[in-house]
C-alpha cells in the first residue's frame, strides 16, 4: 500500500471510530450487569455480557410503548406523505395545467422554510381545534412534504413522457398512472425518501416535545427523556439498553434497504 | 363511404405556435395512410389528435360518423405503436400485452390480485383475456417470451411486443409513430413487410406517420404530405411522386432533393421556361455529350448502387444528377451537356403550385 493510501484509510478509520464511539459505549454498557457499569477503571467489553438490563427495559419500564408510538407515527406519517406526494408529484412533472410552474416554484420556496418557523402557528391552530396530545397531532403537521414533492417531481419527470401516453392509450386512469406506472418506476426514490422520512421522524425530538405531554404519546426520543427522567439518571444499564432498542429498528431498516438505494428501473425497456 | 376517423377543420395551438392549421384528413376503413412530413412539420401532432392525446382548439374528430372531440384516447379504442415502444419496463411482456384488455375488459375490483378466487366472472374474464394475449403472442412469435421483462428483450423483440400490445385489443384504428425509425438497414425491411403483412391480416385503418419518404410510399395506400401544420398533397403513392402538386412538396419528395431552374433560366430546358420554374429530379437530368445545358462537374458522391454527381452551370447554379450501375463516370472538373425529357419535367407557376405545360 502506498503511503497516500494508508494515510486517507486512517483518517477514515479515526472518523469512523469517532462517530461510532458513542455507539459502541452504549451498546457496552447496555450489555454490562449493574456492578460493572459504575467502576472506576473503564473497560470497553463488558465481562460477564448479560441481557438483564434489555429485560427490564422491555418489561418494567415503558419501552415498547415507546417503540409502539414510534412505529404508528413514523408509519403514519410515511403512508399519508406518499399518498399525497406520489400523486401530486406525478401531475407535477407530466400533466399540463395552468400555474404549473408557479407551483413547482412555490414546493422549492417551501423547501427553504425550516419547520420550526411554522412550528408555532401549527401549535396555536392545535390548540385552537383541541388537537393537542393525539397522535394526530404529531402525524398531520408532516404529511404535506415539499422534501418529498421535489425529489419525486424530479424522479417522475425522467419517465419518458410517451410511457405515460401509452398508459393513457391503453384506458389507465391519471391516478392509476401515477400509482401503476410512476410509483412502480420511482421506486428507488420512494424508498430513499422513505428512509429520510422516518428516520427524520423517529428521532424528531422536538415536535412531540411541542405538541404532547402525555406519556401515552410519546415518541422513542420524548419517551426516553421520561424514562431518564423517572429513574433520575441513576440506573444507566436499563437506559442504554432502552437507547439500543430505539436505535436498532432504524439501522436495521437501513441495511435492508440499502440494496434498494442503487436499483434503477426505470431505464430498461426503453429505446432512448 | 364514411370514413373510420375524420378530422375536420382541425387546428392546434400551443400558445402563439400553430402546430396543425386547419386540416381535414379522413382515414378510411382498411386502409393504410401515410402521413409524411419533415421533423416539427405538425404530423405527430395530427396523430395525436386523431388518437385523444391532444385535444383540438378548433375542429372536430370524428369516429365513425361521431363526434369523439372531447372522449379519451381509451374511449376512442384506438392503438398506438410509439417510437420509444413505451413498454412497462416494470411488468412482463404477458402483462404488457394484457394491460389494455385488463384495463378495458375488468372492472376495479376485478383487478386485485385473487379476485379470481372468489368471483366466477372474473375468471371467466381473465380466460378470455388469456386466450387473445396467447393468441396475439403466438402470432408475432413471442410465445416463449412471455415471462421477460421488457429489458431483456432484443430491440426487434421489443417491438413486436409493442405490436402486440396495439392489436391485442381489436382496435377501431391503428396508429404508428416513427415505428422504424431507429431500426437498422436489415431490420427495417424485415419489420416494413411484418407490417404490410399485418395490415392485410387485420383489416384495420393504419396510419403511420413518418418522415422516411421511402417508408411511407413503400407501405401506405394513399400519402399525405404535411408541411408547416397542413395537408400539402394527398393521393396514392405514385401520383404523390410523380406529379407533385407544389414546388414544395416537390422538393420535399424524393430521395435526392428536386433541381429545380428558375423561370427564365429554366427556358434552355423547355420553352415555358420562359414564365414557369421547371423541376427536374436528379434521376431524370441526364449526362452526355449532347444537351441544352453546359455544366461542369464539381465532385461526386459514390454510394453503391449508385452515383451522385454535383455540377454547377456557367451562371452558378447547383444541380444534380444520378448515375446508376455501370455507366461511366465524369471526372470533376469535366464539361459536360445535360439534358432532360419533357415527360421529365415539373412545371410550378409563380405561387408554386403545379402547372401544365403548352403542348
Amino acid at each position: 500500500m502506498r503511503p497516500g493510501t494508508i494515510l486517507s484509510f486512517g483518517l477514515v478509520s479515526l472518523g469512523a471510530a469517532m462517530v461510532l464511539l458513542p455507539f459502541v459505549w452504549m451498546v457496552s454498557v447496555s450489555l454490562k450487569p449493574h456492578n460493572e457499569i459504575f467502576t472506576p477503571e473503564v473497560t470497553l467489553l463488558p465481562q460477564q455480557p448479560t441481557l438483564a438490563n434489555y429485560w427490564q427495559a422491555l418489561t418494567e419500564t415503558d419501552i415498547p410503548l415507546y417503540l409502539l408510538n414510534g412505529v404508528i407515527v413514523t408509519g403514519g406519517i410515511l403512508l399519508l406523505q406518499l399518498a399525497i406526494t406520489v400523486p401530486c408529484a406525478y401531475a407535477l412533472a407530466h400533466r399540463r395545467f395552468p400555474g404549473r410552474a408557479l407551483l413547482f416554484g412555490a414546493v422549492i420556496a417551501a423547501l427553504l422554510v425550516p419547520f420550526h418557523v411554522t412550528a408555532i402557528p401549527i401549535f396555536l391552530a392545535f390548540s385552537q381545534v383541541g388537537l393537542l396530545n393525539t397522535y394526530a397531532a404529531l402525524i398531520l403537521p408532516f404529511i404535506a412534504t415539499a422534501f418529498g414533492l421535489f425529489l419525486l417531481r424530479q424522479a417522475f419527470a425522467q419517465i419518458p413522457a410517451q410511457l405515460i401516453d401509452a398508459a393513457r392509450v391503453d384506458g389507465m386512469s391519471e391516478m392509476g398512472i401515477a400509482w401503476r406506472v410512476a410509483f412502480p418506476l420511482g421506486l428507488p426514490t420512494v424508498i430513499a425518501f422513505s428512509i429520510f422520512s422516518v428516520t427524520a421522524h423517529w428521532n424528531d425530538l422536538f415536535w412531540p416535545l411541542v405538541a404532547t405531554t402525555s406519556p401515552e404519546l410519546a415518541t422513542p426520543p420524548r419517551g426516553i427523556l421520561f424514562f431518564r427522567d423517572e429513574e433520575s439518571g441513576d440506573d444507566i444499564g436499563p437506559l442504554m439498553a432502552g437507547a439500543t432498542l430505539i436505535t436498532a429498528p432504524l439501522i436495521i431498516g437501513f441495511l435492508l434497504a440499502q440494496r434498494r438505494f442503487t436499483q434503477g428501473l426505470a431505464g430498461a425497456g426503453l429505446k432512448r | 363511404m364514411t370514413p373510420a376517423l375524420r378530422l375536420e377543420g382541425v387546428t392546434k395551438r400551443f400558445g402563439d405556435v400553430v402546430a396543425v392549421d386547419d386540416v381535414t384528413l379522413d382515414l378510411f376503413e382498411g386502409e393504410f395512410l401515410a402521413l409524411l412530413g419533415a421533423s416539427g412539420c405538425g404530423k405527430s401532432t395530427t396523430l395525436r389528435l386523431f388518437a385523444g392525446l391532444e385535444a383540438a382548439t378548433e375542429g372536430h374528430v370524428l369516429l365513425g360518423g361521431r363526434d369523439v372531440s372531447r372522449d379519451s384516447a381509451s374511449s376512442r379504442n384506438v392503438a398506438l405503436m410509439f417510437q420509444s415502444y413505451a413498454l412497462y419496463p416494470h411488468m412482463s411482456v404477458y402483462q404488457n400485452i394484457a394491460m389494455p384488455l385488463r384495463m378495458r375488459g375488468l372492472s376495479v375490483p376485478q383487478r386485485f390480485p385473487g379476485a379470481r378466487m372468489v368471483s366466477r366472472p372474473t375468471r371467466t374474464a381473465l380466460h378470455e383475456i388469456d386466450d387473445k394475449v396467447r393468441r396475439v403472442a403466438t402470432m408475432l412469435r413471442l410465445d416463449t417470451l412471455l415471462s421477460r421483462r421488457p429489458g431483456q428483450l432484443s430491440g426487434g423483440q421489443q417491438q413486436r411486443v409493442a405490436l402486440a400490445r396495439a392489436l391485442v385489443r381489436e382496435p377501431s384504428a391503428f396508429f404508428l409513430d416513427e415505428p422504424l425509425s431507429n431500426l437498422d438497414t436489415q431490420l427495417k425491411a424485415d419489420t416494413r413487410d411484418e407490417i404490410r403483412a399485418l395490415h392485410a391480416r387485420t383489416g384495420y385503418p393504419f396510419l403511420l406517420v413518418t418522415h422516411d419518404q421511402a417508408d411511407a410510399l413503400s407501405m401506405a395506400d394513399r400519402v399525405a404530405v404535411m408541411i408547416a401544420g397542413r395537408i400539402a398533397q394527398i393521393g396514392v403513392p405514385e401520383e404523390v411522386f410523380q406529379r407533385p402538386q407544389s414546388r414544395a412538396v416537390a422538393e420535399f419528395i424524393g430521395l435526392h432533393r428536386m433541381n429545380i431552374l428558375d423561370r427564365g433560366h429554366a427556358s434552355r430546358l423547355h420553352q415555358a421556361g420562359a414564365t414557369l420554374d421547371l423541376g427536374v429530379r436528379p434521376d431524370d437530368l441526364i449526362i452526355g455529350a449532347e444537351g441544352p445545358i453546359a455544366a461542369t462537374v464539381e465532385s461526386l458522391l459514390y454510394k453503391g448502387e449508385e452515383t451522385v454527381v454535383l455540377l454547377r452551370d456557367p451562371d452558378g447554379f447547383a444541380l444534380r444528377s444520378i448515375l446508376r450501375g455501370g455507366q461511366p463516370r465524369p471526372a470533376p472538373g469535366d464539361q459536360v451537356r445535360l439534358s432532360a425529357d419533357i415527360s421529365a419535367l415539373h412545371p410550378f407557376d409563380r405561387h408554386g403550385n403545379r402547372a401544365e405545360l403548352p403542348s
